[in-house]
């Protein structure tokens, strides 16, 4: 066991960030700067290019698709390298490289890769992901947008529907989208895969009002919407399987979250506590702290673990799951703690108190950690199954046609 | 970065349970509380025979000189058996101690006694109702010792007592004299013999390393982190393994999303219990200066698991797991006597802050 870098993982890591230092600068967002979201999604793509430039784009997509082919190990060695920088990285560029290349790398055909694939990994096309729906969440397969053939033997496909939780959606320039092409099959079989151009006639996207203020996801209207067959990827009715392969790059890739508790110390020893002395001597805080801080040390080191397995050629499956589950419930937890330690201040501060409203963000945004990217409750159901071995759930609308399914 | 044991440290854990799934079967345990036992002296010999004993012993001293990880999956393997040896007492606590703070005379005199199970030590801390680590009332002066103990882990197989005296120094102690009395207490874990020792102008060595305290814990807090994952990966499986059995309204009791959910939950501060034992035990052999942080996170996310698992595995088994007959209740109640010994939570807790830069705070 060796927690430090091997030789070859340390001069890695010293090529990253040498070519950082010398080209990350330029793109830095300014801390606490306000920009648009146009310049920021725009900023993202300068920032892809320089990358792509650099030989950094694409870190463990294979090398003759036009990535750089290397192991797990070495693309989180650059991403904690680039993680020092604050960089206009976000949905807009990693549903791409994260979500979007993979299922085309998998299911598509040689056009499609030849069309996408570079043009991805050099920011040229950014993507969104239209999956869920006002009725299908966590029970994705039971979505409703549906797809028709034209009737004009052209062999195009007509999209109506309605889809939600869709970031960014109003400033990327591609979709991956999945449909219904059968309902007279049951719900996972009569799915099917499309790559949709998001300036196509018939779609609307509308912002959300979130509960945080702030309105980074969409809803993305479909109406008659013509996509051509070429944009198909995989075959009629394999639309689940390119989910799958979507949602387990987004399963792997989550977990490299910021930390959480180590400035909830700092907002502890910056509240007073009334005796000469601060927060961080009330015993119960310090305790519940301390849990915390144990965990998300267990939760990095549990990471550790996970890319020593995916280094040594084994696939951690489920178990990834864990590391977001626990990570999402104390991200929550704490947010709430500190609020509750800076007394009232916590929920009406005086302007300037940065830290506080800092908290207050995180602690509504960490309702979304919960519920997206697997919720709490279908990642136990998972670790169950498939780490516990333990019976699936009762199903109610397998070998049914979806068409007789209630909804 | 290779964030896993080494396949010789995975062999050694597998010997280590193949040699308890031998010799330290439930039924073994329930024989053991009926006859009243102290412990289980036949897995002793046969943990000696193997060497598990002086796995981490230096070998000029007679052990095999194995490092903190080595220890640890020793460690997992008795967490998982329940097993009723003295080795956190002996090995993790008394031979540890005297590899740290003791003369070369006394660790030639007593760890290759120890390493080959010819002789059992204890680590005596505590002096009743309060702080785990408490000196004030024993000292030692011009050789002899005065002052109690209490309850001290083991005493009554033990031959030797380090203790922690007056000055939060160690003695070394030989139990079997005059001024030593060993009176039994009632321990709430069945398994595992608690005294108190009562030192009257007992003859005692000072041992010479001073400021060893610190150091001795963190180690045995990672060690202890390895012995509840143990205990709560067999938690875990006993309570999958009697839901997936028991029927319940025509179908496994599994298959229930209040069960299927509660041992998620289990398993997920089982495996981050483990991923902090791991660091733990590799701070402890390479990197000390990151040893008291990652031996406090080990040792909080070591008691959460177990006593998650212990509970959780007797409520999944209902009315049978309150029977002496299931097994469920060996590891509740050792659970216990885990989460207190060593140092609690708040003990713990209060480290793990210390151990960050600038956040002591004034508790601590």
């Amino acid at each position: 066991m060796d927690f430090n870098d091997s030789p070859a993982e340390a001069a890695f890591r010293a090529e990253a960030r040498a070519w950082l230092a010398a080209h990350a600068p330029a793109h830095i967002l300014t801390p606490g700067g306000k920009i648009s979201d146009t310049e920021e999604a725009d900023r993202g793509r300068a920032w892809m290019r320089e990358l792509y430039a650099g030989g950094w784009s694409g870190l463990t997509f294979p090398k003759a698709l036009g990535g750089r082919g290397l192991s797990g190990p070495e693309a989180v060695i650059f991403a904690e390298e680039e993680g020092k920088y604050h960089l206009p990285k976000g949905p807009f560029t990693s549903i791409g490289t994260g979500m979007a290349l993979p299922v085309i790398a998998k299911h598509g055909t040689d056009e499609q890769k030849a069309r996408f694939i570079e043009a991805t990994l050099k920011g040229d096309i950014t993507w969104c992901q239209l999956f869920s729906e006002p009725s299908a969440g966590s029970d994705l397969a039971a979505l409703r947008t549906k797809a028709v053939r034209a009737d004009d033997g052209s062999g195009d496909w007509i999209v109506n529907g309605q889809k939600v939780w869709s970031s960014w959606a109003h400033l990327t320039d591609w979709g991956i989208l999945v449909v219904r092409t059968d309902p007279t099959l049951p719900k996972h079989k009569g799915l099917t895969f499309f790559v949709v151009d998001m300036n196509t006639p018939g779609i609307e996207t509308r912002p959300i009002r979130q509960i945080s203020g702030a309105s980074e996801f969409n809803e993305t209207f479909l109406t008659d919407v013509r996509i051509p067959d070429a944009n198909r990827l995989g075959a009629e009715g394999e639309g689940w399987a390119c989910c799958m392969t979507v949602l387990m790059g987004e399963r792997l890739g989550s977990g490299a979250h910021r930390s959480g508790v180590e400035p909830l110390i700092d907002y502890a020893a910056s509240t007073p506590d009334g005796h000469g002395g601060t927060m961080l001597d009330d015993r119960a805080i310090r305790q519940l702290l301390a849990e915390a801080l144990a965990d998300e040390q267990g939760e990095r080191f549990f990471q550790a673990r996970l890319r020593t397995m995916v280094s040594k050629g084994e696939n951690p499956g489920a178990l990834a799951g864990m590391v977001k589950l626990a990570y999402a419930g104390r991200y929550q937890k704490t947010n709430g703690l500190a609020l509750e330690l800076r007394g009232l201040a916590g929920i009406a501060p005086e302007s300037g108190d940065t830290a506080t409203t800092d908290v207050q963000y995180d602690y509504i945004y960490s309702t979304v950690m919960r519920i997206a990217g697997g919720a709490d409750e279908v990642l136990r159901n998972q670790i169950a199954e498939r780490v516990l071995g333990m019976p699936g759930e009762v199903r109610m609308d397998k070998d049914v046609p979806f068409e007789t399914l209630k909804g | 970065m290779n964030f896993d044991l080494s396949d010789e440290q995975k062999m050694l854990g597998e010997q280590a349970r193949a040699l308890l799934s031998d010799l330290s079967s439930f039924d073994r345990l329930r024989s053991l509380i009926d006859s009243g036992a102290e412990w289980d002296e036949p897995l002793w010999r046969a943990l000696a025979e193997m060497g598990f004993l002086g796995a981490a012993i230096p070998d000029e001293h007679g052990g095999l000189g194995l490092g903190a990880l080595d220890l640890g999956v020793i460690m997992e393997a008795l967490g998982a058996a329940n097993a009723a040896v003295p080795f956190m007492s002996s090995i993790i606590l008394g031979a540890e101690a005297i590899r740290l703070a003791g003369s070369e005379a006394q660790k030639a005199a007593w760890l290759p006694k120890l390493a080959s199970g010819e002789a059992v030590a204890t680590f005596a801390y505590a002096e009743g109702p309060g702080p785990v680590f408490a000196p004030g009332g024993t000292s030692i002066d011009s050789g002899r010792i005065s002052g109690s103990k209490t309850p001290v882990a083991d005493a009554g197989i033990a031959d030797i007592a380090v203790v922690l005296v007056a000055d939060g120094n160690f003695a070394l102690v030989e139990l079997d004299q005059l001024g030593v009395t060993r009176t039994k207490l009632d321990s709430f874990d069945q398994l595992r013999a608690h005294y108190r020792l009562d030192f009257a102008d007992a003859v005692a060595e000072a041992m010479p390393g001073t400021g060893k305290l610190d150091r001795l814990i963190d180690q045995a807090a990672v060690q202890a982190a390895f012995e509840a994952v143990g205990a709560a990966e067999a938690c875990l499986a006993m309570a999958r393994d009697y839901a997936m059995e028991r029927q319940m309204f025509g179908r496994p009791l599994a298959g229930y999303q209040a069960i299927k959910h509660k041992l998620a939950d289990v398993a997920v501060a089982t495996e981050l219990a483990r991923s902090n034992a791991y660091y733990g035990g590799w701070a402890a052999e390479s990197s000390p200066d990151d040893l008291p942080a990652a031996a406090a996170a080990a040792r909080l996310s070591g008691i959460k698991c177990l006593e998650m698992a212990a509970r959780e595995n007797l409520q999944v088994h209902g009315g049978i797991g309150y029977t002496f007959e299931a097994n469920c209740h060996f590891y509740y109640r050792r659970e216990r006597m885990l989460a207190v010994h060593l140092g609690n939570r708040g003990f713990w807790a209060d480290r793990l802050l210390n151990a960050q830069p600038g956040s002591q705070g004034k508790a601590a």
